[in-house]
């Protein structure tokens, strides 16, 4: 099995009950696997979450995990993809001073090279938000920080993938019996 | 839990409710689960449970332990020697983090376990409350399920869950926390048993496909090996093991969690693989040619180094766990199912064989371990008594019907290695987690679970004082289990690695012992201490015959090693006879 250390996006079809985050984050912590990013929201089947986790591990660790988070009692199932089997993004915000959008014209050319949105503006501040790959993300922070950024912040990553998930047969077959 | 119909389950059957408190709830889910003996504590935040428990005393029996870890693990002796879900009951806070080492155990080693705690008023919760603990959190990583009611009306549905996720797959301990307004607010109560989870698939479907190619890797197999572990024991299939084994001609070696699935006079039962285990079944298993493990997992204590274990063989998993697949061996075909229903699907598909050149290099090698290691153990010369006679003459005047309960240490390697094992469920021991204080509360529950049986602690001077407190419990529940304490005044195999690894740096393994005959005296226990040889058969015997609890101490050689011996991160084939 392939033993290159890879990002792997894990998604977990899971129970909406309180202490399943605990459940699943001890399954990597266990295993001293850090995790890049975890985001948890109401999945495509109503009632039931989707976690989307972000490590950067093996194929062959990749599977075991996937094994001991399907034996969660609450864990409906489990998948893991590479970046290539999905279509992924983040999301971004930045806090910075109303006065520089007038001083620094520039900012607003990288606000539109860069299809930034613009949220709010006051007085005091605007803020903008933007949705990419971590690396488009990331140049925008540069370039911005040369001027100032009051607050920074980023999404972890959500993904869908590209092949078909079957947890609605799965779910169903359930419900039939 | 006989699997009858008891008067609660044919009431809820029929739909009608009646309105009760919580904690009175709690009590006729556990009657409905046909539960009869729990163990437990009490204090403040559980009180009124054990208010309700009073009621119904004639229906359902309470046994106070002296500390709650006993409780946790006179549950599990309970549920390992019946095949039933194992019942502890403690307070919130301390109560229920001293139940936290048994659970673990029972994690580890697949045990069915409901364990339920109080907790303190939900409007508490938080708030560091007297008693307060989060022990649904601290007990996450060591349960296989823990959740925590804070409404009396979630008590009967969250129950029935408990049960049914306990005792169903791969069992193992379900911790259920009740907040104590949830205990006294009241609810319309009606049971209802648990069917399924819909997030939850305890056993996987068999497919046929996998049985087949397993079928026939071992119909082509010259020097086919089985493994087999509780697995076995679990899934009630000691018989269709036996049939296997007996068809094809496979020697068949067993973990320690797997021991007395099958007779251990049964001519194919080579012994017992890993680090203390058996001499042939480790070393041919770098030989075999085709390895079949069933219900086990490839420990680390079973597998010693993984890069040199069973290289050269085929490996053939049978497993009801999927995560297990692939964990620490690769496999080549892997039977996902119930070990029962796998092996009966099995057994057509295999070709009768005798394997007899194959089993006489068993024979051969295990007549290298006698000369070297076990005629010393059972016959010895010396002047000293070995833990392995006394084993020798427990076999010999129990007939080797007695369930065994060890502790964690050298004796429980040399009871493993030594028992006499007619029947299945007879080696109760804490395999995976090696929780010292483990036999004497797991001996207590065993033989209230039990009582038919004869139940024989056999436990080293260290273990016997971690719960010691026990002897209480044993005085005043008049529990008639017999104690056996090896006495060698040290740690014994923590001595032995010190001595083998650690230039015999004696670091904090010799023990000063107190009078433990005065202490079994001061319970009121029959006792009898042995120190010669000639007195070993008599004293042995006495405790064996007596009707009532008895407390044999025997002073073993101090300075006695446990052989054969895999050393920590050496080939299971490298094992050590002295």
């Amino acid at each position: 099995m392939n033993e290159e250390i890879k990002t792997f996006t894990i998604s977990i079809y899971t129970e909406n009950n309180i202490g399943l985050l605990n459940r699943i984050s001890a399954i990597f912590q266990r295993r001293h696997i850090n995790i890049e990013s975890l985001t948890t929201s109401q999945s495509e089947i109503e009632g039931v979450n989707r976690f989307v986790i972000v490590v950067n591990i093996t194929e062959h660790q990749a599977k075991k995990i996937i094994g001991q988070i399907e034996k969660q009692v609450e864990a409906i199932k489990a998948y893991y993809h590479t970046d290539e089997e999905t279509i992924f993004t983040e999301s971004c915000m930045f806090k910075i001073k109303s006065n520089l959008l007038f001083e620094e014209p520039q900012i607003q050319n990288i606000i539109k090279e860069s299809n930034t949105r613009i949220v709010t503006v006051n007085k005091e501040f605007f803020v903008l938000e933007k949705s990419g790959r971590r690396h488009e993300i990331e140049t925008l922070r540069k370039e911005l920080n040369t001027f100032g950024i009051m607050q920074f912040v980023r999404s972890g990553r959500i993904a869908v993938t590209k092949e078909e998930m079957k947890i609605t047969e799965m779910l169903m077959a359930f419900n039939n019996q | 839990m006989k699997e009858t119909e008891t008067l609660e389950s044919k009431q809820a059957s029929k739909g009608s409710t009646e309105r009760i408190s919580g904690s009175e709830a709690v009590v006729k889910c556990l009657i409905a689960e046909g539960v009869d003996i729990l163990y437990g504590y009490p204090g403040g935040a559980i009180m009124p449970v054990y208010d309700a428990l009073y009621k119904y005393q004639d229906q359902i029996h309470h046994v106070l332990t002296r500390h709650e870890q006993g409780a946790a693990h006179a549950a599990q002796g309970f549920a390992r020697i019946s095949g039933r879900v194992g019942v502890a009951m403690a307070t919130s806070g301390p109560g229920a983090t001293n139940l936290i080492t048994g659970i673990a155990d029972a994690q580890i080693d697949s045990t069915p376990l409901v364990c339920i705690t109080g907790q303190v008023f939900s409007h508490l919760l938080g708030s560091d409350a007297f008693q307060e603990t989060d022990i649904v959190g601290i007990s996450t990583p060591v349960t296989k399920w823990s959740h925590q009611i804070t409404k009396a009306s979630e008590i009967p549905e969250v129950m029935a869950k408990a049960f049914y996720i306990a005792k169903s797959g791969r069992p193992g301990p379900v911790l259920i926390d009740i907040t104590k307004d949830a205990q006294v607010s009241e609810l319309d109560f009606k049971y209802e048993k648990c069917t399924g989870v819909r997030s939850y698939n305890p056993v996987p479907k068999l497919n046929n496909d996998t049985v087949q190619a397993a079928a026939d890797i071992i119909n082509a197999a010259k020097k086919p090996m089985i493994v087999w572990g509780q697995g076995v024991i679990l899934g009630k299939a000691e018989e269709e093991l036996k049939a296997v084994i007996e068809k094809a001609g496979i020697p068949a070696a067993w973990t320690i969690m797997g021991a007395s699935a099958i007779p251990t006079s049964h001519p194919l039962n080579v012994g017992m693989v890993g680090m203390h285990g058996n001499y042939a079944p480790n070393v041919l298993t770098n030989q075999c040619d085709v390895l079949i493990a069933i219900g086990m997992r490839f420990d680390d204590r079973v597998t010693g180094k993984l890069e040199t274990y069973a290289k050269q063989a085929k490996v053939i998993h049978f497993e009801i766990d999927p995560a297990e697949i692939d964990k620490n061996v690769k496999t080549d075909v892997a039977v996902l199912g119930d070990s029962k229903e796998s092996l009966a699907a099995l057994l057509p598909l295999l070709n009768e064989n005798t394997h007899e050149g194959w089993l006489e290099e068993f024979k051969k090698l295990y007549a290298i371990e006698f000369e070297k290691v076990i005629k010393d153990d059972i016959h010895p010369t010396k002047e000293g008594l070995t833990m392995g006679e006394v084993l020798k003459e427990i076999n010999k005047q129990s007939e080797g019907n007695a369930a065994i309960v060890s502790d964690v240490g050298q004796h429980q390697m040399i009871a493993c290695r030594y028992s006499k094992f007619n029947k299945t469920k007879s080696n109760i021991t804490s395999g995976g987690l090696g929780t010292m204080g483990f036999a004497l509360p797991a001996a207590m529950g065993a033989k209230m679970a039990a009582p038919e049986r004869e139940v024989v602690a056999i436990i080293g001077d260290g273990g016997f004082q971690m719960n010691i407190q026990e002897l209480g419990t044993i005085f005043q529940t008049q529990i008639p289990v017999k104690i056996v304490v090896l006495n060698n005044e040290f740690l014994g195999m923590v001595r032995q690695w010190q001595q083998l690894f650690f230039d015999k740096r004696y670091a904090s393994t010799e023990m000063t012992n107190p009078d433990f005959i005065t202490i079994a005296k001061g319970y009121h226990l029959k006792t009898k201490k042995v120190t010669k040889r000639e007195e070993l058969a008599e004293a042995v015997k006495e405790m064996i015959a007596s009707d009532s609890a008895y407390f044999l101490e025997v002073c073993v050689e101090k300075e006695d090693n446990v052989f054969p011996m895999i050393p920590a991160g050496a080939s299971v084939s490298d094992i050590r006879l002295s």
